[in-house]
């Protein structure tokens, strides 16, 4: 297992992967072939709904999606209620199982689903988000995009994206579908896959929620084209290496090349003034919150032999010291915002102002 | 210290008590021990998820991840009240004359002496249920209030409302208030008469256990580092007073509160397994059980008022004997 966090007892906290997709796209499959791989990890698997294809695991909890808005006045603070009330019940025989996965309903939100694991005391002090995997099945993702916001989301809100079902598209098509999840999540890890068939290390343990750690896995994570010395080869099923397809962006494509609502603001800049970066991003969540789906970053601060990595959902604003600059880096400063309706120019010219 | 005579539960505590007279540790793995004289111990169900306790203490009803109900008497005889199910049992709640209220997500089914008395489905999942103490009312928690339903009759539905999630239920003693606790870390109460709100707030965890005293004039909470005891006395409850905090072990948290059934003493658990038994009246604390490993998850009184039940997450369990 990885090394994940503890909690004050000395337990470690149970890693759990959510696993979102819209219907058809292979969602079961991928959940089987994670629960029958021969990883000796025990899962237990939470589920909103039985679909078709039977799920085989011996600690199977049906529940009902159940949102519960905070009541704190701000409308993108949801967790769910379900999630609550299983996972503390699972956690009182935590010995039976070694990781957790949800799977949501084709339309379910993911902003709930995820913000459980950080706004309820209780389920944060035993279990930790590991990874958003969500599944697209390459045929019918463009059409999805176009006609479900919860596609969107779950594309925009996803740490790892498998893109499924790629034997059923040409070439072209599968490089345009990976452009337009880029155009939507920068940030993401994209996996081809056909038949879900999947290294299950590339969605599971990955603590890719994580960015502490993703960035121990892969320091390009976040850089811009010129940034990243990326091998350009092309990635199949069988590359088990983390890869970003910087190169797809570097024609300038971005969140206007498509026609979905979601858009991403990526921002890059030298070292930062702590103080006024932290009231500015402080200021964009609490204002911009509904609108920020995800937002990832590294920060260099001056006098600080550390990178510092921020990462978000809607209000929820998490940072902390990574590990120290190589001499070999350049100390930038790089974030990415997903999320709707962002003002841009906004974005990059208050960004600009926190230049130390 | 009192005596404790320990009990080699092994698994998480999921309730403790006396059936009748009986100490009984009903476990989150789905076995009941009980533990007097020669230590017998029952396999109910495949994972246990809820259990309470009879209003005249006669039988335990026990819910589990296998879907079933049950009955659990002091002579060792289990009743089946429903069978295998997919879902889990999410919350039990016992009436007057063997009434046992059982939700699974949405739905809420009563069972009588002679089977199925009512069913009910609430908008949203029902997270907590407490019984009015004469019995003929349901209380239901769940997200934006608290429903009221009538058992005998689908007339008269009531619905209480205020934003936001629900997560526990309670009746005061005399049957004119309902509290619950909250998501958001605090609690909410009406005075049915008039449906006029009580907020208590300030807690810095949520509350999981409320206890009223037997005559019904302070009403004891968990959530903070000492027992939150608001007065319920006065014809306003405790409508513009402040709460007492008893017990104060700061900063470890109360995880448990159990009024005693004779006297105004609260039983309180900690989070650092630490179990005391607190005089409203003059806020003296006896240590019952001194620091341990695992926070405590349940706590029961006998009806003497003598012996204390305590269970915790990892199993360690035993009784008090506060005379000792």
């Amino acid at each position: 297992m990885t090394n994940s966090e503890t909690n004050a007892l000395g337990d470690s906290k149970i890693p759990v992967t959510v696993l979102t997709g819209y219907l058809g796209s292979g969602k079961t499959t991928l959940l089987n072939r994670i629960l029958s791989g021969d990883h000796g990890r025990r899962y237990a698997v939470i589920v909103n709904e039985f679909g078709e294809i039977g799920i085989d695991n011996d600690l199977i909890v049906e529940s009902d999606e159940e949102i519960y808005e905070m009541n704190n006045g701000c409308v993108c603070c949801t967790v769910r209620g379900d999630l609550i009330r299983v996972v503390q019940n699972l956690m009182k025989r935590r010995g039976r199982f070694d990781a957790v996965i949800v799977e949501t309903t084709g339309l379910a939100d993911p902003a709930p689903v995820a913000q459980t694991f950080f706004m309820d005391e209780d389920v944060r002090e035993k279990a930790e988000l590991d990874a958003v995997v969500a599944l697209a099945d390459a045929k019918h993702l463009p059409q999805r995009l176009k006609d479900s916001p919860e596609a969107e989301d779950q594309i925009a809100f996803a740490d790892v994206v498998v893109l499924n079902k790629t034997d059923l598209v040409t070439t072209e098509e599968m490089k345009s579908v990976e452009v337009l999840i880029r155009s939507i999540n920068p940030a993401a890890v994209v996996h081809r896959a056909e038949r879900a068939d999947i290294s299950l290390d590339a969605v599971v343990g990955k603590g890719a929620f994580d960015l502490k750690r993703i960035l121990e896995n892969d320091p390009d994570f976040l850089a811009t084209e010129e940034e990243a010395h990326e091998h350009d080869h092309e990635c199949g099923p069988d590359c088990d290496h983390d890869h970003h397809h910087h190169h797809h962006n570097a024609g300038g494509l971005d969140a206007n090349t498509h026609d979905t609502t979601i858009m991403s603001v990526s921002l890059s800049g030298g070292e930062l003034n702590p103080d006024r970066f932290f009231q500015w991003i402080q200021k964009i969540t609490e204002i911009d919150g509904p609108d920020i789906l995800r937002l990832k970053g590294i920060l260099a601060f001056p006098d600080d032999p550390d990178r510092f990595v921020v990462q978000g959902i809607h209000m929820i604003l998490e940072g902390d010291h990574q590990r120290p600059w190589r001499d070999d880096e350049q100390r930038r400063s790089r974030l990415v915002f997903i999320g709707r309706n962002l003002d841009r120019e906004k974005l990059e010219r208050t960004f600009a102002a926190c230049a130390a | 210290m009192p005596g404790i005579t320990n009990v080699e539960a092994g698994e998480y505590v999921e309730w403790c008590g006396f059936v009748g007279t009986l100490p009984v540790f009903a476990q989150a793995d789905g076995t009941v021990i009980c533990p007097d004289g020669t230590e017998t111990r029952t396999r109910l169900h495949d994972g246990l998820t809820t259990a309470a306790i009879a209003r005249d203490r006669s039988f335990l009803a026990t819910g589990g991840e296998d879907g079933k109900i049950c009955k659990f008497w002091p002579d060792g005889n289990t009743e089946e009240l429903s069978g295998q199910n997919s879902k889990w049992v999410d919350e039990l709640a016992c009436g007057p004359s063997g009434t046992v209220a059982a939700a699974v997500s949405k739905d809420v089914t009563v069972y009588g002496k002679d089977g199925v008395m009512r069913k009910f489905s609430c908008e949203r999942t029902v997270e907590a249920m407490a019984f009015a103490p004469k019995g003929m009312r349901l209380a239901m928690a769940r997200y934006d209030g608290v429903e009221l339903i009538w058992i005998s009759t689908e007339q008269g539905s009531q619905f209480l409302e205020w934003n936001g999630a629900h997560i526990g239920v309670i009746f005061s003693p005399d049957g004119r208030y309902v509290v619950s606790s909250m998501q958001e870390n605090a609690m909410h109460g009406w005075r049915l008469s008039d449906d006029r709100h009580m907020r208590m707030s300030g807690y810095p965890s949520k509350v999981k256990s409320m206890s009223f005293t037997k005559n019904g004039k302070w009403l004891a909470s968990s959530g903070a580092t000492a027992a939150i005891v608001w007065p319920f006395a006065g014809k306003d409850g405790p409508m513009g007073k402040a709460p007492v905090e008893l017990g104060s072990m700061d900063p470890v948290k109360v995880s448990v509160v159990a009024c005693h059934p004779k006297e105004d003493v609260v039983a309180i658990g900690y989070e650092n397994g630490m179990v005391g038994a607190v005089r409203i009246a003059d806020g003296k604390l006896a240590v019952l059980r001194g620091e341990a490993e695992s926070p405590i998850t349940s706590l029961g009184w006998a009806d003497n008022g003598l012996l204390v039940a305590f269970g915790t997450e990892a199993g360690e369990a035993g009784i008090i004997d506060i005379t000792a």
